[in-house]
């Protein structure tokens, strides 16, 4: 019986870190009674359960994950989707598609187009299967997708949604966080998306250390009166009514202990209403939409040679 | 053919060898964790004039397919010498020694990892000798081994691997270019320091009964020591990279939002 690492301690595959009435779990592995990490990564004890949270890696598919994925082949009434990681998805219409649908599935989603959709089905034989019936699954138009790791997504996310939801707060975007590494962003301009990067990529960076949510608010809250100076009453009132509708999802989301994810897309269907007021507000937004489209594209471009 | 010649003796009237290290000493090891940006997970070795890039790509979706296996994910090893990296230009085309040794880093390697985790994928490791100077093999594992836990691949343990050898009749740990071209033989071994397992062993030379079994537990000492230091390099990557040196002592600090959000939707809550 004895335990040999510190709370959240750096360790490295092989190294012990308990022996006796202890449960090895994710990260772990068993060898006579003794249980060593097979990850880099933060040690942890919950109950008696050892466990190592992972810092790098590879996206693994889990039933009623969200991801984000793109449709690489339209295969009869199939979508074949990259959703990253070692294994290729697969989308069937019907769980896509109200019925009747048309045979030519092309009509609905086509190659490149980037879609949200939850894991049906995936056990390491036969590849995962998405299903997109359900609440927020959608092909995501617009906008643009930023590649992160894989094990630093929880982090985005933040306890009940708490870190992505501050950053979409700040910032009025629309966001989709899928466990697969892919972060869907559409922002109103250039500049409140290059500040969701610059946010997205220093939670990534500094995933394993503390106190991040605050540093991050601190940090966006600063960006963010630089870049909207004018207006702040405007802004206050705004603040006022977005809280009340907070409190609203909140009360929600404590109805359900459900996934983070889900409560993410529900967040984000909140701001997607809150969305439209501020596009009602200032409608010259909307008419200036396709030149904000092309710009938007050069970022991604831009993400891409990174 | 090479510039260099044999010297008088490999080992010195003292009992010191050509660059005057004792017979159980090894070459200065420099391990940097990370050294590649589009890699998953990398690494670089150097140990005294030999200098090493390894880099981890996956587990990936397979290509070509038909090699896929359907229980466990497929470990592809590329060894390749730069043509810089001896002293005869080599030529670039891969050779049936760097085949081989692409091999036998593979079987090193395999029984560290838990490839049964991803069937039907693939691991990429390529490994680069930049500059060879006797001992490339182990150095080889040494790198690879770290840049797969860099690349969050669940392994058993790290491979630390050492050559040992032979020259005028002594056992000498971690060959130079010199030992290794004009000694009397030479024994590769790779271990899994846990339980001392040996992944590899390899021999050329002759070598008394007693001998060889001096040159493995010299060698299991020796890798041994390459652990701790392997050890060492992937936690100080991983601390490094915590911003501005923050010590990691705060621990209430952690409570507020490190406490469950971490890691909390890889793994459902289970009863105890």
């Amino acid at each position: 019986m004895a335990i040999y690492f510190q709370k959240r301690e750096v360790v490295v595959p092989g190294q012990l870190l308990a022996e006796g009435r202890y449960r090895p779990s994710y990260g772990t592995y068993d060898e006579n009674g003794k249980i060593y990490s097979t990850l880099v990564g933060l040690a942890e004890l919950r109950g008696n359960t050892v466990k190592v949270v992972a810092l790098e890696g590879a996206y693994i598919p889990k039933e009623g994950d969200l991801v984000v994925g793109i449709i690489t082949t339209v295969a009869g009434n199939n979508w074949k989707v990259d959703i990253g990681g070692p294994y290729g998805a697969s989308l069937h219409a019907n769980n896509a598609l109200r019925r009747p649908y048309s045979d030519d599935i092309s009509e609905y989603m086509d190659i490149g187009d980037v879609i949200s959709a939850e894991v049906l089905a995936f056990d390491r034989q036969i590849g995962p299967f998405l299903s997109m019936k359900g609440r927020g699954l959608r092909v995501l138009e617009k906008g643009m997708l930023l590649d992160v790791s894989p094990a630093k997504i929880p982090r985005i996310i933040g306890r009940r949604g708490s870190m992505i939801n501050m950053i979409t707060d700040h910032l009025r975007i629309q966001t989709v966080v899928g466990q697969n590494g892919r972060i869907w962003i559409k922002a109103p301009d250039i500049a409140s998306l290059r500040l969701t990067i610059k946010a997205i990529k220093t939670i990534e960076t500094q995933a394993h250390t503390s106190n991040l949510t605050e540093r991050i608010n601190t940090m966006l809250a600063a960006e963010v009166a630089q870049l909207r100076p004018a207006a702040p009453s405007k802004k206050a009132g705004k603040k006022t009514e977005k809280q009340a509708e907070d409190e609203v999802a909140e009360v929600e989301q404590s109805a359900d202990v459900g996934d983070e994810t889900i409560e993410a897309v529900e967040n984000d269907r909140d701001l997607e209403s809150d969305m439209e007021d501020y596009l009602d507000e200032e409608s010259e937004t909307t008419a200036s939409d396709d030149a904000e489209d092309e710009s938007d594209d050069t970022v991604e471009n831009e993400d891409v040679k990174k | 053919m090479s510039p260099e010649t044999k010297p008088d003796y490999l080992i010195s009237p003292e009992g010191l060898r050509v660059d005057g290290r004792r017979p159980d000493e090894l070459r200065p090891v420099e391990l940097k964790v990370g050294v590649l940006k589009q890699a998953d997970g990398s690494a670089s070795i150097r140990q005294g004039k030999t200098y090493i890039i390894a880099g981890v790509y996956g587990p990936r979706e397979l290509h070509p397919r038909h090699l896929a296996l359907n229980d466990k994910a497929y470990l592809r090893v590329v060894y390749r010498m730069a043509t810089f990296s001896v002293p005869d230009r080599k030529k670039p085309a891969p050779s049936r020694r760097e085949k081989e040794i692409s091999m036998v880093i593979a079987n090193a390697l395999s029984p560290a990892l838990f490839l049964e985790e991803f069937p039907r994928a693939v691991i990429d490791v390529f490994i680069q000798v930049i500059q060879a100077d006797g001992g490339t093999r182990c150095a080889s594992i040494n790198a690879a081994s770290l840049a797969l836990a860099d690349a969050g691949i669940p392994m058993r343990s790290l491979v630390p691997a050492v050559a040992v050898g032979k020259a005028d009749g002594v056992i000498i740990v971690d060959l130079g270019d010199e030992e290794d071209k004009y000694g009397q033989g030479d024994v590769p071994i790779a271990i899994l320091p846990p339980t001392d397992e040996i992944t590899l062993l390899q021999q050329d030379g002759f070598f008394t009964r007693d001998e060889l079994l001096e040159a493995i537990q010299m060698g299991i000492g020796s890798c041994k020591y390459l652990h701790e230091l392997q050890k060492d390099a992937l936690k100080r990557a991983y601390v490094r990279k915590t911003p501005d040196g923050e010590p990691v002592e705060e621990e209430d600090e952690f409570e507020d939002d490190l406490e469950t959000d971490l890691g909390e939707a890889d793994m459902p809550e289970e009863d105890e």
